[in-house]
């Protein structure tokens, strides 16, 4: 039970003739997923699992914790343990769990509405207390297995079932809000996009800390499309930006486009034109220790600005850690007997056991 | 309480030597201190406490203080008290009336002399009956001069002026000298119950090691309060507590109160099971100090202060399917906000223990008052058909005996367990024999490991608990959760005849415990017309109240029930032999309700619901007008 989570380290058992490498079949449950057809919880369920074959590490050292919602229907999918809880509370379940047992990998599975909406104060709190633990967050802008209801993450003015004459709610930002409350690894992927799901999810494992990753989700029954312009590869180049570190921030079907920074504001410019040179262009560093840069990136997107894809911080800091206590019989005894004790002797006298 | 049998006698075995005031011997007697929040009043009350507790006296204490932290100073609701009930035989409460009252202000006499003995002893700081803070009482006119206190022995004595003059050339300001008029007091109080000093001294010493100048103001003032008593007048004679001759087992023993009782309680019992033990918990007034005590012995207890009270019981989930031993811990509006991480607890059958401090609901109500009020929420609060184990605590160190009892029954059954403590139980005291490791029943507990044939919602058949899988453990990878599971392997299922198994199966786990459950027992006249049935803090006032009315030749009885769900087999006989049945209780007749639910039985009820606990004589008074 140490700080170090040996597992996290991505080594292979140590004796691999008694351990058969795992395939990706070893991590499903054989309970066929119920989501509907074409839903983006299907390529997120099938990255984790792939990340999960790939670490190395052992199924049973897994443990999948989440609320309620479609997102929260996969630790049913995977064989490993799980814990299916209630609506938005799986951060503080995976909290005692991970406490009780810090060898464990704990990954907590969540939605819009679950993370933000109902559990958002576990959501901060488990942000700022930076756990080794993962969550990834399935974001479709809209409340799902109720049916289609305005989520914390609906734009406003979108018409839902539950807001007919169009949202009258500012819709939030998931990762602003995690940086805000402190997280040390923050990411966004699209759900159509199995390399950067995988090399994303990847880069969450083996953080040390909290990681959370935002997946936009697609859904396809009541809000079917609303990322079409990130995903669809005709706009995609011109609307999204991928994050690496150490490099520019180039974008565009010609790579042509990168973001700068004027007047303390990022700017959308076109290289070659207006003087622009590459040495212009912001160079990608998650590991910033202004967190004002990662907020800047979660922000981008609408007409003028790319939307970030891939990790936007990561920062190495203090991980949640009780100390393991060492009880001992003396211990023990001096607990029980706290202090202004006194001892009743057989013949009847009585002596203080103040020091 | 000293009215039991006073005796003059001369005593030529006390402490004070060359005086001419006599002793008087006693059985008990119930003392009250009272000033402002920070007069020092629940100090010196554990002082007293602890020295008569070395002394061989038993006692039971009641800190009584105001929700705010520091009350505007002089007013009424900023008075804080530190009661306590001195015996050489066994005290099952803090008292009804005070025999001898401190009052360190006009508001402390305000608040308390309507509770004194006829006769008793009042001693005021007269310094502090100035104008303003006579008016700040809600007096018209100074009491030490009118007829408010005619019907006591009132000894006025200028407490704040004796204690700056006993520390004059100390280096002291005179207004940290006059802080030390609370020890100044106390010595007073030693006088007048025949205390050693040394007790009190040697506390003082290791208190104030860095501070060499306020530990000798201390020293000086406490000793001058003895030496002013012995001098005085006013004060005509001293108590002496008749020992009863019973000789305690021999052992450690120590104050506790209730709340330490049941963090030690949770500490012994992941001992004796070989678990680690995880509170999971968030601040609320009274439960808050069993957090304090277990974040104090982090060898022990894995101590988790939640973002909420959602957050803290969901933590304790997760640590106990991680495989510890799993306690949450809180009070009034906490447990309404508990509810539903209860039920998935109890659906997804992994054991947890859940203490509930009660308090004066509903809402907010009376956040630092007593109430015993929360029974039904624990036992019906949960939406579904959501049966869990529920005990109480019935005094202050019997708060250790519940946690463990709580621990061994939810382990064993894999279940949640609610113990039913009250905010009097939880800070008040007395005298407890510290038990050792040994002498504490085991609690085996087994975890699953061999994964051939593991099935998630197999069961023990003796009692119906479903093996405990902890995660990391190699081939028992399985899911729980919410939705209702398929019996044996655990799969979801909206089976309807698998549901009505399953709620009956959970049920029916539930209703084992009987077996767990020793027979009742009855105290008093063996040939009783009337028991008196109670649950919770009530165990004190009514045995208190027995043993006097059997003194009195009336035929009474009583029993206290620890197990409130479920209720133990030979109840129901046990409330068919009595003519009639009283059960009192500090809420709307809880219990009362529910014994007439489940045995068809008319009882009588006492309700007091005032944020205090009953009084002797209010409970006295109803045997007696049932009896006719």
């Amino acid at each position: 039970m140490t700080l170090d989570n040996k597992s996290n380290s991505g080594q292979l058992p140590t004796d691999p003739a008694e351990k058969p490498k795992l395939t990706r079949k070893d991590f499903l449950s054989g309970i066929e997923p119920r989501w509907c057809v074409g839903c983006g919880d299907y390529s997120t369920f099938n990255a984790v699992t792939r990340v999960f074959v790939n670490s190395g590490i052992a199924r049973e050292k897994f443990a999948l914790i989440s609320g309620i919602g479609c997102s929260s229907r996969l630790p049913y999918y995977s064989n490993t343990y799980g814990f299916h809880t209630i609506h938005g509370r799986a951060p503080t379940v995976a909290m005692g769990l991970k406490i009780a047992n810090p060898d464990l990998n704990v990954w907590v599975f969540t939605g819009d509405g679950d993370g933000l909406s109902i559990g958002g104060n576990h959501f901060i709190h488990l942000m700022r207390r930076n756990p080794n633990m993962k969550v990834v967050l399935f974001n479709n802008q809209i409340y799902g297995l109720t049916k289609g209801q305005t989520s914390p993450t609906s734009p406003l003015g979108v018409k839902t079932k539950s807001m007919p004459y169009g949202s009258i709610d500012r819709p939030m930002h998931p990762l602003t809000l995690a940086l805000g409350a402190g997280a040390t690894f923050v990411a966004r992927v699209p759900d159509t996009d199995n390399d950067m799901l995988f090399q994303t999810l990847t880069a969450a494992q083996e953080h040390k800390g909290i990681a959370i990753v935002e997946v936009l989700i697609n859904c396809v029954i009541f809000n079917d499309g609303v990322f079409a312009p990130f995903t669809d590869k005709a706009t995609r180049p011109d609307t999204t930006v991928r994050l690496e570190a150490g490099k520019p921030l180039i974008f565009g079907a010609q790579s042509d486009r990168g973001i700068r920074m004027r007047d303390n504001r990022p700017e959308a410019v076109k290289i070659g034109e207006g003087g622009v040179s590459a040495s212009d262009i912001i160079v990608h560093d998650p590991a910033n220790p202004n967190s004002g840069y990662a907020f800047m990136l979660a922000e981008m997107g609408g007409a003028e600005l790319p939307v970030p894809f891939g990790i936007l911080r990561q920062t190495s800091e203090y991980v949640y850690q009780p100390a393991p206590g060492k009880p001992t019989p003396e211990g023990f005894a001096k607990v029980m007997q706290g202090s202004g004790a006194w001892m009743h002797e057989a013949n009847g006298s009585i002596r203080s056991l103040e020091k | 309480m000293s009215e039991l049998s006073v005796q003059d006698s001369r005593s030529s075995m006390n402490g004070n030597i060359g005086s001419k005031k006599t002793v008087k011997e006693i059985i008990s007697s119930v003392v009250r201190f009272a000033g402002d929040s920070g007069d020092g009043m629940q100090l010196v009350g554990d002082q007293f406490t602890n020295t008569s507790a070395v002394a061989g006296d038993f006692f039971a204490t009641l800190p009584d203080y105001p929700s705010e932290i520091r009350a505007p100073a002089g007013t009424v609701f900023g008075v804080s008290g530190f009661q306590v009930c001195i015996g050489g035989t066994e005290v099952y409460t803090p008292g009804d009336q005070y025999d001898v009252l401190m009052a360190m202000n006009p508001a402390a006499l305000k608040v308390n002399l309507a509770n004194m003995q006829k006769g008793g002893i009042v001693i005021v700081n007269e310094d502090a009956f100035i104008q303003k803070n006579i008016e700040k009482a809600g007096y018209t006119e100074n009491p030490l001069e009118g007829a408010a206190a005619s019907s006591v022995n009132l000894v006025k004595v200028a407490m704040s002026a004796l204690t700056v003059k006993a520390l004059e050339g100390s280096s002291l300001t005179a207004r940290e000298a006059d802080r030390c008029k609370n020890f100044f007091a106390l010595g007073m109080l030693y006088w007048l119950y025949n205390r050693d000093l040394n007790y009190t001294m040697k506390w003082i010493e290791k208190k104030f090691l860095s501070k060499p100048s306020i530990m000798e103001a201390n020293k000086k003032a406490l000793m001058a309060g003895l030496a002013y008593a012995e001098s005085h007048d006013a004060f005509t004679h001293s108590f002496k507590i008749a020992k009863s001759g019973v000789t305690p087992k021999p052992g450690v023993y120590r104050n506790i109160s209730g709340n330490q009782a049941a963090a030690l309680g949770m500490i012994a019992a992941a001992q004796k099971s070989g678990l680690k033990l995880f509170l999971g918990s968030y601040p609320i007034t009274p439960a808050t100090d069993i957090m304090h005590e277990l974040a104090k012995h982090r060898d022990f207890c894995t101590v988790f202060q939640a973002e909420d009270e959602i957050a803290a019981i969901g933590a304790t989930l997760g640590a106990s399917f991680g495989g510890a031993l799993a306690l949450t811990t809180t009070s009034g509006p906490g447990f309404s906000l508990k509810s539903e991480f209860m039920n998935l607890a109890m659906i997804v059958e992994l054991p947890m223990v859940i203490i509930d401090v009660q308090r004066a609901g509903p809402s907010t109500g009376l956040p630092t008052k007593t109430e015993q009020s929360d029974m039904f929420q624990a036992l019906y609060g949960r939406h579904g058909e959501s049966p869990l184990i529920v005990l109480a605590s019935s005094s202050p160190k019997d708060c250790f005996d519940t946690a463990v009892e709580a621990s061994r029954l939810a382990l064993k059954y894999m279940t949640p367990v609610i113990v039913l403590s009250e905010g009097y139980l939880g800070n008040g005291s007395e005298v407890w024999r510290v038990p050792s490791l040994d002498e504490l029943a085991p609690i085996p507990v087994k975890f699953r490991t061999d994964p051939v044939g593991f099935q998630p919602y197999s069961r023990n058949p003796e009692t119906l608990a479903r093996p405990w899988a902890i995660p990391g453990t190699p081939g028992l990878e399985h899911r729980l959760g919410g939705l209702e599971k398929e019996d044996g392997s655990g799969a979801v299922s909206h089976s309807p005849q698998n549901h009505e198994k399953m709620t009956k199966l959970r049920a029916e786990k539930v209703a084992k415990v009987v077996q767990d459950i020793p027979p009742t027992e009855v105290y008093g006249h063996a040939n009783a017309d009337i028991l008196v049935l109670g649950w919770g803090s009530t165990a004190g006032v009514i045995k208190h109240t027995v043993r006097k009315l059997n003194q009195d030749g009336l035929k009474v009885a009583c029993a206290h029930i620890r197990h409130i769900n479920p209720l133990p087999s030979d109840l129901k006989p046990l409330l068919q032999k009595y003519k009639k049945v009283l059960i009192p209780e500090n809420n709307m007749g809880q219990l009362w309700y529910r014994i007439r639910a489940e045995y068809l039985i008319d009882t009588e009820r006492l309700n007091k619901i005032q944020g205090q606990p009953f009084r002797a004589d209010e409970i006295e008074a109803k045997i007696r007008s049932i009896l006719g």
